[in-house]
């Protein structure tokens, strides 16, 4: 069964002002897809669509098919799509890393033997298993954000939604995270939406989509995506350094392609273009 | 020059006597100038903050001393207060630390503790306000009400109102989107430039330390290993790498040009003198790749 979250909303959810009109969006199963758009353009509200905690004004959110607006089908969306937030002492309610991990599949009536397993190997995938025991709020933040993860993980979701889970912390902590993210990706095949600031993070995913006034305003792979190095800028976002270069050298009338994104890359289009 | 800010072997152990007992900063030598900015990068735990908890009195040093304008800080522990109006102290998100019911009371905090008259706290509050952009309109609103860009401006003026010789800003820019980014870092480049402020950036982000300072320190361990502008820091690329932190990215492209035999300039930290440099060869190319 493909996992399809198609997406048309029109109107203003309460008295928040209209944030997205006719937005329609599927992610693919199995995909990572990242989401880029300045302050205020929609991301967020998006991204709380995805597992109902927010529910359309208008037009239909699918998860797995489900209607999000079903209310008995809400535990079995919230089961399918996991969220991550930006904040990770926000999201952690145990004192104890392991216990912490066990909420939701307790929440959800699991048997214990199987919240054991669950826990163990949800450790596992972010890496923290050697911690199962320490208390949270002495861990740095890259630990409690994979924590925060080991929590979604546990439910056994087949898509975890993050909201900025970078933006707290600092690069080896965005490392560690990314990593377990694409990680997750690849070899448990979980459906990935990242809402990012970095242009660094979203030039790891698959699918690049970005969002401007509630609206999708370019969409692709990363690499295709930098390429309007113009349109991102008026939308108050940036391109990565590497492709900054590049532009800059255009502009300069050096013959060099955009579509370079690491450094190997980028130092190889310079090289040719000599 | 003088500097404004010293330190003299200046070594902070936490927990001293206790198994929890940690040295963050060891013997640890550095100095500001009045009117640079300067900048400071180190991974989480590095020493950073400990440091410039120093800078302005909220950490005594356990050994070595903190001068400022050549002056032992400690000297008379009473005068401490004065210390922290004069080098102010911006966290990382301040916003969360806004209290009062409007922005104006709470910019004004500052300035009321420094005991002025009610006429010098309304004009240094205004002021403020006009330095960091926040339009009059919101200076009666609740801080809660402004947007996350707003209320950290609002922190800043906070800090501004006490019209400090010394500015330090501990992450600045963490959690905006790039163009929240590029506001506060405009914001602070002026009030550099029209109050005169010494200025000392923390950030994590090397293309913005290396578009904004004069000079910069390194803090890894407790220790300072390297020190001075943004070029000769980043020189060190290998050994930073090691300490966690990396380069800005045009620099790693500038040297993974020059390991490919291409006679570019490996010190460029910024895009616009890589793309001097690279242009400059531009037709020179010819039998070197």
């Amino acid at each position: 069964m493909a996992e399809q979250l198609s997406f048309a909303y029109t109107g203003a959810d309460g008295v928040a002002p209209v944030v997205f009109k006719d937005l329609d969006l599927t992610v693919e199963q199995g995909s990572f897809v990242a989401i880029l758009g300045h302050n205020g353009c929609g991301k967020s509200t998006l991204a709380k669509h995805m597992n109902g905690i927010l529910l359309p004004s208008g037009g239909k959110m699918y998860v797995a098919g489900m209607d999000t607006r079903e209310e008995a089908l809400l535990q079995e969306i919230r089961r399918t799509v996991g969220m991550v937030f930006q904040n990770p002492d926000n999201q952690i309610i145990s004192s104890i890393v392991e216990e912490d991990v066990a909420f939701a599949p307790e929440n959800l009536g699991v048997a214990p033997e199987e919240i054991r397993r669950r826990v163990d190997a949800a450790l596992d995938a972010v890496g923290m298993r050697a911690y199962a025991l320490h208390a949270p709020h002495l861990l740095s933040g890259g630990q409690k954000q994979r924590i925060a993860i080991a929590g979604v993980l546990a439910m056994q979701p087949r898509c975890i939604v993050l909201d900025e889970p970078t933006a707290m912390l600092d690069p080896v902590g965005r490392e560690e995270v990314l990593h377990t993210i694409r990680r997750l990706n690849r070899e448990q095949g979980v459906t990935v939406v990242l809402i990012t600031h970095h242009m660094d993070e979203a030039a790891q995913a698959d699918r690049l989509i970005v969002m401007n006034e509630g609206q999708i305003i370019a969409d692709g792979a990363p690499k295709a995506v930098f390429c309007h190095v113009e349109l991102l800028q008026s939308v108050g976002l940036t391109v990565p350094e590497t492709v900054g270069l590049l532009y800059e050298l255009r502009q300069a009338g050096l013959d060099v392609p955009l579509d370079a994104l690491s450094v190997e890359e980028c130092a190889a289009a310079i090289a040719a273009a000599l | 020059m003088e500097p404004i800010i010293e330190t003299q072997k200046l070594t902070h152990i936490y927990s001293v006597g206790t198994p929890f007992e940690h040295t963050a900063l060891h013997e640890v030598d550095f100095c500001a100038y009045p009117g640079e900015i300067l900048g400071l990068i180190g991974h989480t735990g590095s020493g950073k903050s400990s440091l410039i908890q120093h800078l302005n009195g909220l950490l005594k040093p356990t050994s070595g001393k903190v001068l400022f304008e050549g002056k032992d800080i400690w000297a008379d522990p009473k005068q401490i207060r004065e210390i922290r109006f004069q080098v102010g102290l911006v966290f990382q998100y301040p916003e969360y630390q806004l209290f009062e019911e409007t922005v104006y009371k709470d910019i004004a905090f500052g300035p009321r503790n420094m005991k002025l008259s009610d006429e010098e706290v309304d004009q240094r509050v205004r002021a403020a306000a006009d330095w960091v952009d926040l339009p009059e309109s919101v200076l009666n609103r609740s801080p809660f009400e402004l947007s996350g860009g707003q209320k950290r401006r609002a922190a800043i003026a906070g800090v501004l109102a006490m019209r400090p010789k010394v500015l330090i800003l501990d992450e600045p820019t963490a959690g905006l989107d790039p163009r929240g980014r590029e506001n506060i870092l405009d914001t602070i480049r002026r009030i550099h430039r029209e109050q005169g402020t010494t200025i000392l950036l923390v950030s994590h982000s090397m293309d913005e330390i290396a578009r904004s300072v004069d000079r910069l320190y390194v803090v890894n361990d407790g220790m300072l290993p390297y020190h001075g502008t943004p070029g000769e820091v980043f020189a060190h690329g290998t050994q930073l790498r090691e300490m966690g932190l990396d380069i800005p990215k045009v620099t790693q492209v500038a040297q993974q040009l020059h390991r490919m035999g291409i006679p570019v300039d490996a010190n460029v930290y910024t895009m616009e003198d890589a793309v001097r440099s690279i242009l400059a060869l531009q037709g020179k190319g010819d039998g070197l790749c």
